[in-house]
């Protein structure tokens, strides 16, 4: 059942239903609603990495040296380790330039400059050639393979050469009429292909899937589990080396480190990489899950590589089938047609999927980079007053596809025959590798200039071409072998593939020695050695800084000149046609809040900016530059100018973080406020608490003696022995008022630190004796025996006479009323430790309860049941006494001995004033 | 930005280490006789250091920010 008909009737039901998802996505793009906008589409679309390389390849490779198939994914994976910081940067700068490709970034980069667009292109058109080729071949030989079904021929044998050559162009033609369906149907501003990467990650499921169908029948149909086929493996003696190949079989080291070092390169750079995960991004978030969902793919779609490599070696054990096709061919020989059939069109998804996305992308520099700017500068052409130019550019495209496919044909035609799949496509990553210096370069290092890029490139490129590309000539006979052995004109130092004597290391290695050694060298030196130009310096900080700018108005700021709305209106509408021009210039003017056409829209320098970043998205940024400046009046910046922009714009970061320091310093400043706030609040309520005690104890003897003096004024008749009664309480609650008033009027002084200190040096024991001669007569009235203990010196105190002995009058006549009734009994004890003097009072009373010995030196704190015993003081006096003590950097307290009454001390410190 | 200074160091770092997991003189470790579930040592080593990294890079790339 398998043959020609049945095979080309399904790949062509195949190419019709990619057509129809891309057509489909298209609509729904169209109508609004894309379906593209999924980190899961966005993560297929990236594995158009694998492609007819990994889906045959990887196979013959790992069969010829065991592991040598895996740098290439797993470079990529740690690349991709690194995406957050680099392919996020690139994105970003890609969004707000509206890059439309590779070289286009990297004109863009350094200056606009169209020279060094043109380069990128020539280099990426020539390196990516192979790569074409490789999978032209890979899907005419599988063809070829296919066909001859139910036998196994390899098409080198096949007798009917000429037909696989002719499959080979036929697939090249109908891969370019695809493409240009795909890709070019109409231009798009953003250089977006919403269609085509739906069907690339349609594309990676069906490759994906039929690879792991094969894997799966080989492990585990033709062989039993993975333990069984490696073990048969083993006891092969041909294939022992394999189960270490590390030393000897995959080129050591060296060559692994190279290759890992090569596809993390190629990852970022190969074009159409490029393509899908820079400018078919649609959202910045989505590189969240494709950083780890697109390793899985590489890591799902390798897992049976090695079993299907040593499954083929078994199977096929006299070398007569290329490794390459084992994929194809273990299916074939075990009469599975449906699986082989399978194989099949997961081979050519492999294969389409990567010529289409990268035609697409080097189509696009074609036309943007290499053939536009020419044609503008062709004054001849008069391409500055056409009205329409959007024919032009899809013509130009359609072009470059189909040229680009012929290129590749005629690679396969004269270079195909000597190398195996990857050996192909590795020349093609060496290329692509070149582009690493002058992008990451450019996106890190300002100081990189637009002449170190073209010197590096053109350096990197040209040890390309003479240590890969020439031998890959050579070896298919296009010029002679003798180039290789003896080197040109003899000189062996010269050989290509051992350039200066450089032995040991297989090809690649040594290419990307070399050509790294060259590239990065003179990129490097030239962009050290020479100065930047206004409009290089001014890109340079558009790409480095990207993430410190706010939104496309950052590159505004540079231009300045005079320019028309209708002649940037008519200028856009060439290119993209009446309609979406007026569409493009509604927007803008919406954003200004204005309506289109609207008379006061300006020209201004944000208009010039917008129109050339919708050019870009057409025609790219140096061709774009090309036009605006023909329909504008620019006046040219100097390099000190763009210097001051720059500055004014570092200038205005570092004022919004002082702007930031000092609003963090008011945020700190108002705590503190509302701390003090909290703290008067706190106060006032004191304050009142105060007040409303001190009204309290104030009314107590006014209370009383309104009492008396109201009976004393109702009974005139009373006898005069009550009446002197009354009179005298009358007198002692008057007494006691006055008191009262004083006491509050001297803490209020003390409080607000408005009391008059005098200070000088007080001897202690004249204070004791002073008050003691003051009180003799209260305590000989009260028959209270008083105890003195005074040392033979004491040193004088620094305070004030009058306060200390208002302390120790009011600690005596505390004492004086609560020691003992019937044998009272003072103790005054002087004594000096550590620098101060202490003074101690003792009774002979009840004591205080511990629980109240801080509460008595309260205000208005008065020990004893207020409901039994008459108030005795003024509730103030010891609390006077402790402010006075602490005024002068003393300390106040008592203590209770249980049964021998309480005793006051308080200590002064000796010598110098507080 | 916050966003960017916590992952980009992370992500570094697991770039690093497979840098190292993937290199001589790790690698030659492994490249000796002697199987693993019945797969020899090297390549069951680089397809379970590999997954591990992916896992790594996924829980980086997932984890709350």
């Amino acid at each position: 059942m398998l043959n020609g008909t049945v095979i080309i009737f399904t790949s062509f039901a195949y190419l019709g239903l990619l057509f129809a998802i891309a057509y489909y996505a298209d609509e729904r793009a169209d109508a609004g609603r894309s379906v593209i906008a999924s980190p899961y589409i966005y993560s297929l679309s990236l594995a158009v990495y694998a492609t007819a390389w990994t889906f045959y390849g990887s196979v013959g490779r790992a069969a010829s040296n065991g592991v040598g198939f895996l740098p290439i994914y797993i470079g990529p994976t740690l690349m991709i380790a690194l995406w957050w910081v680099v392919m996020r940067k690139i994105v970003r700068i890609s969004k707000q330039n509206r890059i439309t490709s590779l070289a286009d970034f990297i004109a863009s980069r350094y200056g606009k400059s169209a020279l060094l667009g043109g380069l990128v292109t020539l280099i990426a058109v020539i390196g990516i050639l192979p790569y074409i080729s490789l999978q032209l071949k890979a899907v005419s030989n599988s063809f070829t393979i296919l066909v001859q079904y139910p036998a196994i021929i390899m098409p080198a044998r096949v007798d009917a050469a000429p037909i696989r050559e002719d499959t080979a162009l036929w697939v090249a033609m109908i891969l370019a009429a695809f493409t240009i369906a795909f890709g070019t149907r109409h231009l798009d501003a953003a250089e977006h292909h919403q269609g085509m990467v739906a069907a690339i990650a349609f594309e990676s499921l069906v490759k994906l899937l039929a690879f792991l169908a094969v894997g799966i029948f080989v492990t585990f149909g033709i062989y039993d589990g993975f333990g069984n086929l490696f073990a048969r493996a083993a006891a092969e003696p041909s294939l022992r080396a394999m189960m270490t190949p590390l030393e000897g079989v995959a080129g050591g080291y060296a060559s692994w480190v190279w290759l890992t070092i090569l596809s993390m390169m190629a990852i970022m750079f190969l074009p159409r990489q490029f393509q899908v995960a820079v400018i078919e991004n649609v959202d910045e978030q989505h590189l969240n899950k494709a950083i780890w969902l697109f390793p899985l793919y590489m890591l799902a779609i390798n897992v049976f590589v090695l079993p299907i490599a040593f499954g083929g070696l078994l199977h096929f054990p006299d070398g007569s089938v290329d490794a390459d096709t084992f994929v194809l061919t273990l299916p074939m020989a075990e009469k599975r047609e449906l699986l082989a059939l399978l194989v099949f069109i997961g081979g050519l998804s492999a294969a389409t999927g990567m010529v289409i996305v990268e035609t697409i992308a080097l189509s696009t520099m074609a036309c943007n980079d290499l053939i536009m700017p020419v044609l503008l500068r062709l004054s001849s052409l008069r391409l500055n007053e056409r009205r329409d130019l959007t024919g032009l550019l899809l013509g130009i495209r359609r072009g470059a596809i189909v040229v680009i496919l012929l290129l590749g044909y005629l690679y396969f035609k004269l270079a195909g025959e000597a190398y195996a799949l990857v050996s192909i496509g590795l020349i093609s990553f060496a290329a692509v590798a070149q582009f690493a210096p002058p992008v990451l370069g450019g996106i890190f290092w300002k100081g990189g200039s637009r002449l170190g890029a073209l010197w590096g490139l053109t350096a990197g490129f040209g040890v390309w071409s003479y240590t890969l590309l020439l031998p890959a000539f050579a070896r298919s006979g296009w010029l002679p072998l003798d180039l290789l052995e003896n080197g040109p004109f003899g000189v062996a130092l010269l050989k290509p593939l051992q350039l200066f004597g450089l032995t040991g290391l297989d090809e690649i290695t040594h290419a990307m020695i070399w050509s790294m050694l060259a590239n990065i060298g003179a990129y490097v030196v030239v962009s050290l050695l020479v100065s930047q130009s206004a409009d290089e310096h001014r890109q340079a900080s558009l790409f480095v800084d990207v993430f410190r700018q706010t939104g496309e108005g950052g590159a505004a700021r540079f231009w300045r000149g005079t320019a028309s709305v209708p002649d940037l209106f008519n200028l856009l509408a060439r290119f993209f046609g009446v309609a979406p021009a007026e569409a493009a210039f509604a927007e803008y003017a919406n954003d200004k809040g204005l309506g289109w056409p609207d008379e006061r829209l300006v020209a201004d320098a944000e208009l010039v900016h917008y129109v050339e970043v919708q050019l870009a998205g057409a025609i790219g940024s140096a061709s774009a530059r090309v036009m605006v400046a023909s329909v504008v009046k620019e006046e040219a910046l100097t390099l000190d100018e763009v210097r001051e922009i720059l500055d004014e714009a570092s200038q205005v970061v570092v004022y919004s973080h002082r702007l930031e320091q000092k609003s963090r310093e008011l945020e700190a400043a108002t705590a503190e406020l509302r701390a003090a706030n909290e703290r008067l609040k706190e106060l006032d309520r004191l304050k009142d608490d105060f007040v409303s005690t001190v009204t309290h104890e104030l009314r107590t003897p006014l209370t009383s003696i309104r009492a008396f003096t109201e009976i004393l004024v109702d009974r005139p008749s009373m006898d005069p022995g009550q009446r002197n009664e009354f009179l005298g309480i009358i007198t002692k609650e008057a007494e006691r008022l006055t008191r009262l008033i004083n006491r509050v009027l001297d803490l209020a002084k003390i409080e607000s630190d408005k009391a008059d200190w005098v200070e000088s040096a007080v001897d202690m024991k004249e204070v004791v004796s002073d008050t003691l001669a003051a009180m003799g007569q209260l305590f000989k009235e009260k028959n209270i025996e008083v105890d003195v203990l005074l040392p033979e010196r004491l040193p004088s105190v620094t305070a004030d006479l009058d306060r200390m002995i208002q302390v120790m009058l009011n600690l005596l006549s505390n004492a004086a009323k609560f020691c003992d009734g019937a044998n009272g009994r003072i103790e005054i004890t002087l004594t000096e430790s550590e620098g101060c003097v202490r003074i101690d009072v003792g009774d002979n009373g009840r004591g205080i309860d511990p629980g109240d010995h801080e509460a008595i030196f309260s205000k208005f704190h008065q020990v004893g049941d207020a409901l039994t015993d008459r108030p005795q003081g003024t509730g103030l006096g010891l609390h006077i006494s402790r402010r006075i003590v602490e005024h002068f950097g003393g300390r106040m307290w008592v203590e209770t001995t249980p049964g021998s009454g309480a005793r006051f001390s308080f200590t002064l410190p000796t010598g110098a004033p507080p | 930005m916050s966003e960017f200074a916590s992952k980009g160091p992370r992500f570094v770092a697991l770039c690093m280490l497979g840098l190292l997991l993937f290199n001589y003189p790790i690698l030659a470790l492994f490249n000796v006789p002697g199987t693993l579930f019945g797969i020899p040592l090297l390549y069951a080593y680089i397809f379970i250091g590999w997954a591990a990294l992916i896992a790594m890079m996924a829980f980086v790339a997932e984890a709350d920010r």
